[in-house]
């Protein structure tokens, strides 16, 4: 497992140092393509900021009128039966439709618990494995027209849940108590 | 789906609260969710605007197409149905290498490019063929080397090491998209 904390460690500088000197060795200006790059990302992050206002506040009404601890509470039987903490099981299933309301949960759960808390990393590492399954398929598909879209839906799932099982694994390992 | 999923929320919300007497706390979380996704925008702006201005330098320096050049012998084993050269290869590596770097800007329209190619080789239309099924639960499996938002929300919220989740969530993507080729690779045989 110590392999994996060098990695969290390592690999932002590394990515960075190989891509300035791949950059630097095409003779890139690459302070200017830099400035270029991060005027594109602030584009970026305006365009999602509507969407994220929107679902967050969704999601925090959830949470204060109680309705997301009913939810968890009724869900109870069944995750702890499969050794899922309950309180993830929302995200999980919100992280299907829609990033910016599971987003939304993951800040639940970072304000609820802690980031650094069992559940926080676990939220995280979750977050970072799945992704919009209806809306990217609607998306592609939808794209060239194709109405049968055979097992694409059954093994996205399958992987989703494959990275879910993956994630309370390693957490688990990787910071126990 | 959004509209609905969206309304039932709130409904959801406002309803439950009024049963369990939680109407203050409801109201005090309708000034402050807009005002949470502000800040945690204005965090993610610095973060997020960085990584994006270094991978630009990886696309204008020609990283991204090196690399994808590079992965015709993965290609060829997951899409064993696309000719070699063709046209969708090309879009299908941009595609990954893309997502690979957490580059969704570029990754859908390659995306989209490479759905066309791959309808041209598509003998029913309307039908999804094994290359599209695969490349989408690939796309949906999303391998990432680093989730630079995801580095952002955690340091927004207090995380003394937003980066130590790099290692395990590298780990659990390769989990999900190994699962999701193995599913693929065997459901495409049923018919």
């Amino acid at each position: 497992m110590g392999i994996l904390f060098y990695i969290s460690d390592f690999m932002i500088p590394v990515v960075v140092l190989i891509v300035i000197l791949f950059g630097v060795s095409k003779k890139t200006p690459i302070y200017d393509t830099f400035v270029e790059g991060a005027k594109e990302g602030i584009g970026t992050v305006f365009q999602i900021l509507p969407t994220l206002i929107g679902l967050m506040t969704a999601v925090s009404l959830l949470r204060a009128s109680g309705a997301l601890d009913i939810l968890v509470q009724v869900l109870a039987p069944i995750t702890d039966r499969i050794g899922f903490p309950g309180q993830l099981l929302p995200l999980s299933l919100m992280r299907l439709v829609s990033s910016s309301a599971a987003l939304g949960m993951l800040v639940d759960i970072f304000q609820e618990f802690g980031t650094d808390s069992f559940l926080g990393r676990l939220g995280s590492t979750m977050m970072g494995c799945t992704e919009t399954i209806f809306y990217t398929m609607s998306v592609y598909f939808l794209s060239i027209g194709i109405k049968d879209t055979r097992h694409t839906l059954l093994a996205a799932i399958l992987a989703n849940i494959a990275g879910i099982a993956a994630s309370v694994w390693i957490v688990q390992m990787m910071f126990p108590g | 789906m959004l509209n609905k999923l969206w309304g039932a929320m709130i409904l959801l919300a406002i309803l439950t609260a009024c049963i369990t007497g939680r109407v203050p706390q409801l109201t005090q979380a309708f000034i402050n969710g807009g005002k949470d996704a502000v800040s945690l925008c204005i965090t993610m702006l610095g973060i997020v605007a960085t990584w994006t201005g270094i991978m630009k330098i990886a696309e204008k320096g020609g990283l991204i197409q090196l690399l994808s050049k590079k992965m015709s012998f993965l290609l060829r084993f997951l899409f064993p149905d696309i000719p070699k050269d063709h046209p969708a290869s090309q879009y299908i590596a941009t595609n990954f290498i893309a997502n690979f770097l957490g580059l969704g800007w570029a990754a859908t329209p390659a995306g989209i490019a490479a759905m066309k190619e791959m309808d041209r080789l598509n003998k029913q239309k309307g039908r999804a063929t094994r290359a599209m099924c695969m490349f989408l639960v690939i796309n949906m499996s999303s391998i990432q080397l680093i989730s630079v938002n995801m580095l952002a929300y955690r340091d927004q919220y207090g995380s003394a090491n937003p980066a130590e989740i790099v290692g395990p969530s590298l780990i659990a993507t390769l989990v999900s998209t190994f699962v999701g080729v193995v599913a693929a690779k065997l459901l495409e045989r049923r018919d």
